[in-house]
């Protein structure tokens, strides 16, 4: 067996872990243990989600637990219906589970869209500015007529808060700027979203995600409606900028090689209701490429497994 | 390896994608433009004079009736005197001021109602109704509780055109792209921020279609309440033209007509054109446009 193949073992259920596999199991168990000791970014624990009530009830999630550590990125597969974007939308806390609990204690969390989803009346750097402006908005507290008198009274030496004002600005800008140059759109800060290009957009609204100094980055098939060359590009990109900063990524996508190109885990779901299945663990090891044989192999046992979870559904 | 090319390509990807893009638009290139969208019209309004011409020729009413050139030096003439424009001005007064009352009251309502469901609820169907509603029912209405004065104009004018511009509104942050009003609240946009820097922006296009709508039903109103509402001492459009048909004055009212067709037209090209900015600008036009 080659090193390859024994990275590539996924643990799964500890049924199916061979006994020359134990080793590197164990070792697997370990780091993990130690990722949780050191406090999960993001912690899903038995969350479900039942849409509707009464007759017509739908189980969207069933008992959901995984966690994301500090860093880590962590792929989510599943064939439709599995719950994906209900899972998103639960970690990102624009929805409540029914049951369970949603862990993300003091972290700031920033969600991406398959569309950009970008300010179409404003411009590339205008559309990150607003993230900006509305980060320090939330750090500077809740809007109460408090700090509204507050702020107003700043305004009586006229002078004083317009200079904080023109900082400010010029600190937004300077910021607006080097994250336009983290996406290597430096020269595009002016051009209106419908100007650019699919991954282009895309990756502004990368920069505004970044915008948002989250610690922990949702992303729901950010990549998918884009050509395989662009992707793959931004499969280099993201993860520079993931290695760049402590960066905790939830990936959800339908791209098996996709999954197994990026994740340090991925999680497979089951569909209707959306279960945790299977676990695979990809130890870090240089760069992967999208062609390489170990995320072949990799991707190939995911679509097994996914085969499997839909052929459920066939009869 | 791959790491050092990889701005590289990715920036030599982004110029291939958005392509060497459009050469600037020349001169001569735009005095074409200008042409292209000038002969239609003249051609047109050629055709209305020569259909008018004709029916002059008949000798249809003629004792009423006049032809396009008579009518046309009638104007012209009236065009060297102070009157034309003074009549012009007090009804362009109480459109500028009428508007802007529609325009503050129709969008404070539109917010209003777009955030309150509740209200929305007990008057969103009444907006639609007044909007539907012709404004010159209200005259009377209007006569006997200001009295025929400029009050009862106003009065006309706001009812108007405030439901269309509050519908405008109204159905502009009906139509906010769920996608991005769960970009905002990611990015933590709340309540008036929400408002301010998402709904509000993309609710602009809907809003200037309200606004547009609601321009030509002011002008109607006014013209209407201009007609029936005799002020004493102050001359406007419409009681001049009021006077012509009384005098069976054909040239006079006919001009005046002409009059209110044209200041009409140039305020609906001003929305016009706004419209198309916006829409350009957020990239809802094709490019050929």
């Amino acid at each position: 067996m080659s090193l390859a193949d024994r990275q590539l073992a996924a643990p799964g259920p500890p049924a199916l872990a061979g006994s020359r596999l134990a080793v590197v199991q164990d070792q697997r168990a370990r780091d993990a243990e130690a990722a949780e000791a050191a406090e999960a970014a993001l912690e899903l624990i038995d969350v479900s989600k039942v849409y509707g009530s009464g007759g017509g009830t739908l189980l969207a999630l069933d008992k959901v637990s995984l966690s994301v550590a500090p860093g880590e990125f962590v792929c989510l597969i599943g064939a439709s219906g599995c719950g994906k974007s209900t899972l998103l939308n639960l970690a990102a806390g624009l929805d409540t589970p029914t049951s369970g609990q949603v862990r993300a204690d003091g972290q700031r969390v920033a969600l991406m869209f398959q569309e950009p989803a970008l300010f179409p009346w404003l411009t590339a750097a205008k559309n990150i500015e607003i993230a900006l402006r509305a980060r320090d908005a939330e750090r500077s507290g809740p809007a109460t007529w408090l700090t509204g008198m507050r702020k107003a009274w700043a305004w009586r030496n006229l002078r004083a808060a317009l200079r904080a004002r023109s900082t400010r600005k010029a600190q937004v800008r300077a910021r607006t700027a080097e994250l336009l140059g983290t996406v290597h759109l430096g020269g595009f800060g002016g051009k209106r979203p419908h100007e650019l290009s699919g991954g282009m957009r895309q990756r502004v609204a990368l920069a505004r995600a970044l915008a948002q100094d989250a610690d922990v980055l949702l992303m729901d098939e950010p990549f998918g409606a884009l050509d395989a060359m662009t992707r793959d590009l931004l499969h280099e990109e993201l993860e520079r900028i993931c290695g760049e900063r402590t960066l905790s990524v939830l990936f959800v996508t339908h791209n098996v090689r996709e999954a197994a190109r990026l994740g340090d885990r991925v999680i497979v779901l089951s569909s209707r209701p959306g279960r945790v299945i299977e676990e695979y663990t990809v130890p870090r090891q240089g760069q992967r490429r999208i062609d390489s044989a170990q995320v072949a192999e990799l991707a190939a046992k995911m679509t097994d497994r996914l085969r499997e979870e839909m052929s459920r559904h066939g009869n | 390896m791959a790491t050092r090319l990889l701005p590289s390509a990715i920036t030599g990807l982004d110029n291939l994608e958005l392509g060497p893009g459009r050469p600037a638009a020349e001169r001569g290139r735009l005095a074409s433009k200008a042409w292209a969208a000038l002969w239609p019209k003249l051609l047109a309004i050629a055709l209305v004079l020569a259909v008018w011409e004709l029916v002059h020729l008949t000798g249809w009413k003629s004792y009423v009736l006049k032809g396009p050139g008579t009518v046309l030096a009638r104007l012209w003439q009236q065009m060297q005197h102070v009157a034309l424009w003074q009549v012009i001005e007090v009804t362009l007064k109480s459109a500028v001021v009428g508007y802007s009352l529609a325009l503050l009251i129709g969008s404070v309502i539109g917010v209003l109602v777009a955030r309150i469901p509740p209200l929305r609820a007990a008057v969103g169907s009444i907006i639609t109704g007044l909007q539907t509603m012709p404004s010159i029912a209200w005259v009377p209405f209007a006569i006997i509780i200001f009295g025929e004065n400029s009050s009862a104009i106003l009065f006309v004018v706001v009812l108007g055109a405030a439901p269309s511009i509050a519908n405008g509104l109204i159905s502009g942050v009906d139509y906010t792209p769920p996608l991005l009003l769960r970009a905002g609240r990611t990015m933590g946009l709340r309540g008036f921020s929400l408002y301010r820097y998402l709904v509000l922006p993309a609710s602009l296009p809907a809003y200037v279609a309200g606004m547009k709508q609601g321009w030509a039903f002011a002008w109607r109103s006014l013209m209407a309440g201009e007609l029936v509402v005799q002020i004493i001492g102050q001359f406007s459009i419409g009681q001049q033209l009021d006077i012509d048909q009384q005098n069976l004055d054909f040239a006079g009212a006919t001009s005046m007509i002409i009059v209110i067709l044209v200041i009409g037209i140039v305020v609906d090209t001003l929305f016009t054109k706004a419209d198309l900015a916006l829409r350009r600008r957020r990239g809802l036009l094709d490019n050929a446009v």
